[in-house]
């Protein structure tokens, strides 16, 4: 097992390189130009090229790459065009939203998506069932920031019940950390729980027909039992590939949410670092996610030998 | 139900509704059915009575007013960094850090001395270096500063509050130039921070002003805090825009960037913020029914729209052409595709300078006036030439202003009978195709939208756009020597009857050789919450004088 963990982190770093080469040529040939935006409406050509210049934009593709590449391997994700601080200072200061929105948009898709397609399954072709899946399509269908203004609407000005906007860190305590949350979480989680429970119901149907469901019924196992101890283990590994794909939804969710709820989060920095052409940072944040989701890909990967014993790499 | 129940209970298994409901975990989300907020113990209420929360304009994703000569970094740094003198609401240069100045009869040497008193943030007093350092940064990036660059003898500081300005020809509009809030302003750092390369941003954010930059509590992009600095010494008179005495009234201003308008709207009608500088048109008459919520006009001398054309190429190397598209557009088309219904929000500007303000005119605008003439914008069309070209249109999409601009342009152009190449694209990329001057069809254009600040167009000071020296020009590249040497008569005149002489004549060359397309004047909306009082009108937000109660 640690000779699998390690092979497949080692992996990682020609995954990491392809995708480094990518992204860097990627902006390098895209329009825009973060020289001519800094330097504002009222600058001359001149003074754009001077900027250009003291930000080493006019050096070759070659230079400006290599130079990158040799400050990614000591672990310098260079400086922010824009803020001039470290891409990793900003990274820092935006994680925490991030992982927390992430985090607690699993917790609830999980806890709600994977009862909900276990009852479907179990009530098969009834008002449950159908209920459950429509409310799959209402959450394929729907976009994020509309389900958010909704939540916002109806929650936060009309109710009052939580804020419509920000963020608490959770050194300032739970309960003002999670209320920030609850809205963003719902609207970003609809698509995930969604994509889960359609996924728990399909493999859960597939499982309780299976002769030894029909064994344990037989044996007079209580049908929570059967649901839940038996047919969901059985029914986990798929699911449990879901959830893992599914983190690219969440972290693509995550600028609309981030956006709409105004949650200092990473994904609102991708976008605004896009949008300013701010090079070292799109470059640090996409470096970032990829790895992330190689990482999150490779838990989902072990987790699979805690659920099916037979599972050994 | 309880055949249900009963079956379960036989089976040793607690799986009735009640179970399940509670595994489905809908209980926890809704808990709080029948209260009111769910939120942590609100701040003390005298607290939050000296915290003030705004949403600015756009991301302060940087903070050097010299290097980044963004709107929302001016308005920020004016918070931070005090200047020596300020313009009024009437756009008079006044003294600020200075306590009185002198100048030769002959124009050419220039003494100030500074208040006493002033501080640093970081209780440094203000110097007479501080200010020559700060000076000579400023005047690398500005377009005032670069004039009196040119014609400086030397800039020296005479003792700790004295400094002296020498030229080599007289420069009447030194104190405009110190005073101007048009970006990049002359903002008064300390000399280490002063010296930095004008070309390279500060890494500290040592003030002058009214309130200390929180760096510690900055996350670009998302939140800006600004603490109430003690030993900062407001002027007697009452503040006027940058002028007067910059007393605040509350302890903190927290910026919170909002992207998103209808999460800004809900955020200012639910009490979570309390001034939102640039609220949508579409919002505001949501706003405006909200009984806790004041709306007014943000800064009364608004925007004027503008499309600019490429000089360098056809179709619009031709005057003629340029002439017929002002012959046929229709100002009114452009304002309310901007503004909407509201007639309180623009106007028809048959020129380039702000309308109320002293130096402003229509001489020659006759062409913007009356009925549109489509029929006689196509004979002029013909006249100058256009033979079909394909006039290359960028529009950029993420702007509002700009994409209702284009749309109302390629249709225009569509009218009159040319071929439209319409590039959607975004702003960033807008920014870099108009610095190009490669023909329209090989990676150039043929016009592109924008639109200007009233506050810099209401004298040539700081217009950058109705300047015709060619090569280095704004983009376009007009090239009329009448418009530079009508500019130049405005630089040296020394009375306002003479500056109005020589901007009446500018207005007219201008739009006779049509430096670019006015599109219209328009204003926008400001909107804050009835418990925080003292909010004005102006070219920027003045936090001084904004009080708040809980």
């Amino acid at each position: 097992m640690g000779g699998y963990v390690g092979r497949r982190i080692l992996s990682t770093i020609p995954v990491m390189a392809v995708v480094a080469l990518f992204v860097f040529s990627l902006l390098y040939i895209a329009p825009g130009d973060p020289a001519a935006i800094i330097a504002g409406d009222q600058a001359t050509p001149a003074d754009i090229e001077r900027i250009r210049a003291s930000l080493g934009l006019d050096r070759p593709f070659l230079v400006q790459f290599g130079e990158w590449a040799w400050r990614i391997l000591h672990g310098d994700l260079g400086t922010s065009i824009f803020t001039n601080l470290p891409v990793l200072d900003l990274i820092k200061q935006r994680i925490e939203p991030t992982v927390s929105l992430m985090l607690v948009t699993l917790v609830l898709a999980i806890t709600i998506a994977v009862p909900l397609g276990v009852v479907a399954a179990w009530k098969a072709g009834s008002i449950i069932d159908r209920l459950v899946m429509l409310f799959a399509v209402f959450g394929f269908s729907v976009p994020v920031f509309v389900i958010s203004y909704l939540l916002a609407y109806v929650f936060a000005l009309q109710l009052d019940w939580l804020p419509v906007q920000g963020y608490t860190p959770i050194s300032q305590g739970f309960w003002p950390w999670l209320q920030n949350l609850i809205l963003p979480s719902i609207a970003l989680g609809a698509v995930y729980i969604a994509l889960i429970a359609r996924m728990t119901r399909a493999t859960m149907l597939e499982v309780l027909a299976q002769d030894y469901i029909k064994t344990a019924r037989a044996k007079g196992i209580g049908q929570g039992g059967i649901l839940f101890v038996h047919a969901l283990k059985n029914a986990a590994v798929p699911i449990v590939t879901v959830i893992g794909l599914g983190i690219a939804v969440l972290i693509g969710g995550a600028v609309v949410t981030e956006s709409v709820f105004v949650i200092p989060g990473l994904g609102r920095l991708t976008v605004d670092s896009i949008l300013r052409r701010d090079y070292p940072v799109i470059q640090g944040l996409v470096l970032l996610f990829s790895f992330a989701y190689v990482i999150v890909n490779l838990g989902i990967d072990l987790l699979y030998t805690l659920i099916d014993p037979r599972i050994r790499y | 139900m309880a055949k249900w129940v009963r079956r379960s209970k036989v089976r040793g298994e607690a799986m009735d509704r009640r179970t399940l409901l509670k595994g489905l975990g809908g209980a926890g989300i809704v808990g709080a059915v029948g209260t009111t907020r769910l939120t942590a113990p609100a701040l003390a209420q005298g607290a939050n009575a000296r915290t003030l929360r705004f949403v600015p304009q756009a991301n302060l994703a940087n903070f050097d007013p010299i290097w980044g000569t963004q709107y929302v970094v001016r308005n920020a740094a004016a918070l931070v960094w005090d200047t020596l003198y300020g313009v009024d609401d009437k756009l008079m240069p006044q003294r600020q850090m200075v306590e009185q100045e002198e100048v030769t009869e002959d124009g050419l040497v220039w003494t100030f001395k500074l208040r006493q008193g002033l501080k640093f943030h970081d209780g440094e007093p203000v110097r007479a270096k501080d200010v020559v350092s700060s000076l000579v940064r400023w005047s690398a990036r500005d377009p005032m500063g670069l004039m009196l660059r040119a014609s400086q003898n030397e800039l020296t500081a005479v003792d700790d509050r004295t400094f002296k300005w020498s030229l080599k020809k007289p420069y009447p509009k030194m104190l405009l130039a110190l005073a101007k809030n048009n970006a990049p302003c002359s903002f008064i750092m300390p000399e280490r921070i002063a010296k930095t390369d004008p070309f390279k941003q500060i890494t500290e954010y040592v003030g002058s002003g009214p309130m200390r930059f929180a760096k510690d509590e900055w996350v670009p992009g998302a939140k800006a805090v600004f603490t109430k600095f003690a030993d900062y010494v407001p002027r007697d008179e009452p503040a006027l825009w940058l002028a007067g005495g910059k007393r605040m009234l509350v302890d903190r201003i927290e910026w919170i960037v909002m992207p998103d308008a209808a999460t800004a709207s809900a955020a200012l009608q639910n009490g979570e913020v309390d001034w939102w500088e640039t609220p949508i048109p579409d919002l505001v008459p949501l706003l405006k029914q909200n009984k806790n919520i004041l709306v007014d006009i943000a800064d009364p001398l608004g925007n004027i729209g503008s499309f600019r054309m490429n000089t360098l190429f056809p179709p619009f190397n031709s005057v003629r052409i340029r002439r017929a598209i002002l012959m046929a557009m229709n100002q009114e088309d452009y304002m309310r595709s901007i503004v909407g219904s509201d007639d309180n929000l623009w106007k028809p500007i048959p020129g380039y300078f702000t309308p109320g303000t002293p130096l402003y005119n229509e001489e020659g605008g006759e062409i913007l006036k009356g009925k549109r003439d489509i029929e006689g914008a196509k004979r002029l069309l013909a006249e100058g030439g256009y033979k079909g070209e394909p006039v290359t249109c960028i529009v950029a999409q993420d702007q509002s202003i700009t994409k209702a601009m284009g749309d109302v342009t390629a249709d225009l152009l569509k009218q009159l009978g040319m071929n439209v190449d319409f590039v959607a694209t975004d702003w960033g990329t807008t920014g870099t195709r108009r610095a190009m001057k490669n023909p329209p069809g090989q990676g150039g254009w043929s016009m592109f939208h924008t639109w200007h600040a009233g506050a810099d167009c209401i004298n040539p000071a700081a217009y950058t756009a109705i300047r015709a020296n060619g090569d280095n020009a704004w983009f376009g590249w007009p090239n009329s020597p009448e418009v530079e040497a009508d500019i130049t008569t405005w630089f040296d005149a020394k009375t306002l009857d003479e500056e109005k002489a020589a901007m009446r004549k500018l207005n007219k060359d201008a739009l006779d050789y049509v430096v670019y397309a006015p599109t219209g004047f328009f204003l926008a909306y400001q909107a804050w919450r009835k418990n925080v009082t003292g909010v004005v009108k102006g070219p920027l937000p003045f936090a001084w004088g904004v009080s708040k109660t809980a």
